[in-house]
């Protein structure tokens, strides 16, 4: 096929250039080895220091499915979905007619010359790749063709953007951690692609990558690692969990980040334990044990293993256990959609487990606050001395986004009230040699505990979920039950003063106000930054964490109206602030989507803009 | 109840006394199976002169797991979940692995609902006692079938079981338990020797103790009963438990009368030979005496399988001298001149 440059004359022509603005998805198959050709493609234009993200689209299945991974370029740092794509990358006959559909006109079609054209649309360009003629001609082991083929496109797409050979090789040299040959091998494939693509191809398009400065001080990375390394600053001792998708990757990467950062170099012990379970019923029981025994305990998993793990966590609750549960979330109920995201664990998490039960919940909304939340969730819990869920997602969790430095815990553990022998002593001689284990005598609902290997023979206590008294003493009166169990429900409020309070920015005129938790952050700044261009203005408010704090009762009495924008159908954040603050409940909006993507700032500002419309 | 040489008063080499073992007054049955062999608990303690704050107790759901209450009032306790007593304990063990662990369950909680938690256990060979108290009913809801009732086994509102009885021993043998001893509560010297026996083991050690229901399941013909286990037990061997340091007196039997098993801290449970000769230590033989005493109707007691060579789970971490549970900020927050390096290894 020699059309390389078959560019419709009724179609696009040379125009102003548009740099560093434009997502290209990458429609590929999985399995096919395209993560590693898109992730290098997206490094590369980090290193050129252009802010970037990536997200993947992919199904739940191992190899032979479609699957699309779209990168953002945006110069001012928006990196949120977009609806629609400016470029293609078309690997899959399967799917090429659909994914044109994907881009704005004007848009740009790289594609594999082998695919068979049924109708193309008239007002893209389009750039046909020989991929299999140049991978028959490049020094490849034949049994490595297949995974290398994409590279092809990653030479063809950089030298028509003009993104930089040199970012490229970096960026597989960090792919490959060194590795000379699958270094080499990749980017003689991607040079060769490069080369042909210089001679072959005539740039029909405007879009161009350039080089800037502005991803000094940051990093690419996923939510997943973020919240694994936040454990491993929080001083994770204790993990037990079972595979699941979304969340699988926080466990693979505490289980590769805690033997370098956790093992005593002199010694070459590690303190740190980490089990797969034989399930989450498990997983949850052997770190409500860990938690139990003093040790910072933690599990990881998605809806499916949450709803498992749900009676552990109400035995902890009442029991008072310190435990870290991480909940990234993923299109429920049931199996739902395991590899697409969604906020729809909220009322699960806030209503866990049978009788009058609460859980801190945490919301990190950004890769940051992933790594931030992870060892402040374990402070939480210990200070507490209660379950902490947090509740991050696949979008935040899996998808590898631009985010600044992950930065040292600016504060010291926290290990919260906890005697040992010598402490021990010290709080019965200032107590009359009275120690209870759910005996409050601070008046914040929190008692002092013990845990097993405290040696002094009167610190040790039976832990139950029956009836019990102040003294741990089993105890079916009611007046007993009724003092302990309100006490217990005191700690939620205290909860309130350790939690992370919410982050509101405010826009000078606001006519209304925005809710919202979680990784819908990025899209909301971006709308609401269009949103000001065109002369609306709106305060914004990130709840972090559930008991919402005084901030949101502020923020909710201050604005008559105010849209909780979140990624489930039936609004379950709105849900939780009606039943919060029912007096405020009618201020409320509703404003949903659930179709397994992240929210675009594109539907937040047309929704936003119809409902206000309809207000008038 | 037999009462040991040092009884009440007495101090035991920890310098502790009996009551220093004890529990809260139990709340079951007068009779219940259970009692027996919470006194046998507190018993063995005593005799091995353990010291109960390093002792955890651990328990599931039922009657038995109501009874760690009732022994060992001055150690840490958690009554867990409906059958996942294992995962509790398996956490809670990795605190300190200086702690001994007694985990106390029953039939419905371990063959039923529990069953693979127990299962899972065993296969990792966490270093604890695991005893099922096994009477074939549950008791705290009131006389449902548990799966290791006998089939045929009729009671007063559930009419008659119509399947085949879990074996809790074969159960533990085909996961690799690396200790396996039944007995009968009506026994209690056998059952207070297995128990120093299993504490001296570093790897699962579970007790199947037949431990009969006085108020829902304990007609004289149904194998759960006194008096079947009265008519039908069929010891095995003679155990003889004598601590690590005691082992100069371990008495000479004459030749091929007895066999020593050694345990992970050196002591020694003597196998006194009865009609027939018996090595626990031989699988093949275990899952004979298992099968044909199950043809036979037979109550077979004593130390079914034991394997002292193979690791124990917490073997397999490279753990510190310190308790996990007492290192501080220092020891687990990384220094604050790895966060550049970990920036780097992001992109």
């Amino acid at each position: 096929m020699s059309v390389s440059t078959d560019v419709n004359p009724e179609g696009p022509q040379a125009q102003t250039a548009v740099v560093n603005d434009f997502v290209i998805t990458f429609c590929t198959i999985n399995g096919s080895g395209s993560a590693t050709a898109n992730s290098t493609l997206m490094r590369a234009i980090f290193k050129m220091g252009v802010p970037v993200s990536g997200k993947n689209i992919f199904p739940s299945n191992i190899q032979g499915l479609p699957t699309w991974y779209s990168i953002r370029v945006n110069k001012e740092g928006f990196l949120g979905r977009k609806e629609h794509d400016q470029i293609i990358v078309a690997m899959n006959p399967a799917t090429f007619g659909k994914d044109l559909e994907f881009l704005d006109p004007g848009g740009v079609v790289f594609y594999s010359d082998d695919i068979k054209q049924p109708t193309m649309r008239e007002d893209l360009v389009y750039y046909a790749m020989p991929v299999k003629k140049l991978i028959r001609n490049a020094e490849v082991p034949p049994t490595l063709r297949d995974f290398i083929a994409n590279m092809v496109y990653v030479g063809v797409v950089a030298q028509l953007l003009n993104i930089s050979l040199q970012a490229i090789y970096d960026a597989l040299n960090f792919h490959f951690k060194g590795k000379k040959t699958p270094v080499e091998s990749n980017f003689n494939v991607i040079k060769a692609a490069y080369e042909w693509a210089a001679e072959n191809l005539e740039k029909k398009d405007p879009f161009r990558v350039e080089p800037m400065t502005a991803t000094d001080g940051y990093i690419l990375a996923d939510g997943n690692v973020a919240g694994a390394l936040g454990s491993i600053y929080g001083g994770v001792q204790f993990f037990a969990w079972y595979p699941i998708t979304p969340a699988s990757s926080l466990a693979e990467s505490l289980i590769e980040y805690l033997p370098q950062l956790r093992t005593n170099a002199e010694t070459g012990k590690q303190n740190y334990v980490v089990v797969q379970a034989e399930d989450e019923l498990a997983a949850i029981g052997m770190a409500v044990g860990g938690g139990f025994a003093g040790m910072r305990s933690m599990t990881s998993t998605s809806g499916p293993g949450l709803s498992l793990m749900a009676e552990y966590l109400g035995l902890a609750y009442f029991s008072e256990v310190p435990v870290v549960v991480w909940d990234v979330q993923r299109v429920g109920p049931s199996t739902g959609l395991p590899t697409r995201t969604a906020q729809g664990d909220m009322t699960e998490v806030y209503f866990m487990s049978h009788g009058d039960t609460n859980f801190v919940m945490l919301f990190p909304g950004s890769i940051n606050e992933c790594f931030e939340m992870g060892w402040k969730a374990l402070d939480l819990a210990e200070r507490l001395q209660m379950p902490v869920v947090v509740l991050s997602d696949l979008d935040l969790g899996m998808n590898q986004w631009m985010t600044p430095k992950f930065r040292y815990p600016d504060r010291p553990m926290d290990r919260g009230k906890i005697l040992w022998e010598d402490t021990f002593d010290k709080f019965l001689s200032e107590h009359d040699g009275k120690w209870g284990r759910y005996l409050d005598v601070d008046g914040d609902g929190i008692p002092y505990r013990t845990v097993p290997g405290n040696r002094h023979p009167r610190a040790s206590y039976f832990a139950r979920g029956t009836g019990h008294d102040e003294f741990a003493r089993y105890d079916e009166d009611k007046h007993v039950w009724e003092r302990v169990f309100d006490r217990v429900g005191q700690k939620y409020q205290t909860a309130k003063q350790y939690v992370p309070d919410a982050a509101v920015s405010i826009q000078e005129g606001a006519k209304f106000g925005i809710l919202a938790v979680g990784s819908t952050d990025q899209s909301i700044q971006e709308a609401r930054h269009i949103l000001e261009a065109q002369g609306i203005h709106s305060d914004y408010l990130r709840v972090r964490a559930i008991p919402f704090t005084q901030t949101v009762e502020d923020f909710l009495s201050t604005h008559e109206t105010v849209y909780v924008i979140e990624v489930n159908r039936d609004g379950q954040l709105k849900q939780l602030l009606s039943l919060t603050f029912p007096e405020l409940a009618g201020r409320l909006r509703k404003m949903t989507k659930m179709d397994g993507l992240s929210l675009s700032a594109e539907w937040i500002v047309n929704e936003l803009t119809s409902q206000e419309d309809k207000k008038l | 109840m037999t009462e040991a040489p040092g009884s009440t008063g007495q101090t035991n080499l920890a310098g502790l006394t009996r009551n220093d073992y004890r529990g809260a007054p139990s709340t079951l049955c007068q009779g219940c199976g259970h009692n027996a062999i919470s006194s046998q608990i507190v018993a063995a303690m005593y005799e091995l002169s353990v010291l109960p704050e390093e002792v955890l107790k651990f328990s599931g759901i039922g009657c038995s797991s109501k009874s760690p209450t009732y022994f060992l009032g001055r150690s840490f306790g958690f009554n867990g979940l409906h059958g996942r007593m294992p995962s509790l304990a398996l956490g809670a063990l990795f605190a300190d692995v200086s702690m001994h662990a007694i985990g106390v369950s029953g039939d419905g909680d371990t063959a039923s609902i529990g069953i693979g938690q127990f299962k899972h256990l065993v296969r990792r060979n966490l270093p604890m006692v695991y005893i099922v108290e096994n009477n074939g009913v549950y008791g705290l809801t009131k006389g449902q079938f548990s799966a290791t009732a006998e089939k045929g086994l009729s009671l007063k509102k559930e009419g008659t079981n119509l399947y085949d009885p879990v074996d809790i021993c074969m159960e533990a043998m085909v996961a690799n338990a690396t200790f396996i001893g039944r007995s009968f509560a009506g026994d209690p010297k056998q059952v207070k020797e297995l128990i120093k026996a299993a504490f001296s083991h570093r790897g699962i050690a579970v007790l199947d103790i037949i431990s009969p229901c006085v108020t829902f399941n304990n007609k004289d013909d149904t194998v759960h009963s006194y008096v079947f286990g009265k008519e039908h037990e069929v010891r095995l061997h003679d155990l003889i438990f004598t601590p690590a340091r005691d082992t100069l007196t371990i008495e000479d039997y004459e030749p091929g009368t007895a066999k020593d098993v050694e345990l992970y801290d050196g002591s020694t449970i003597t196998l006194r030979k009865l009609e027939k000769d018996y090595d626990p230590t031989n699988r093949v033989e275990a899952w004979r005496v298992l099968e044909e005493s199950k043809e036979k109707r037979e109550l077979v007691t004593g130390l079914i399988y034991v394997d002292t060579k193979s690791r124990s789970m917490l073997d397999y971490y490279k753990l510190p001298e310190k308790a996990l549970n007492r290192m501080t900020e220092a020891e687990l927050r990384p220094g604050v001149e790895t966060i550049d390096r970990i920036n780097e290894l992001m992109f």
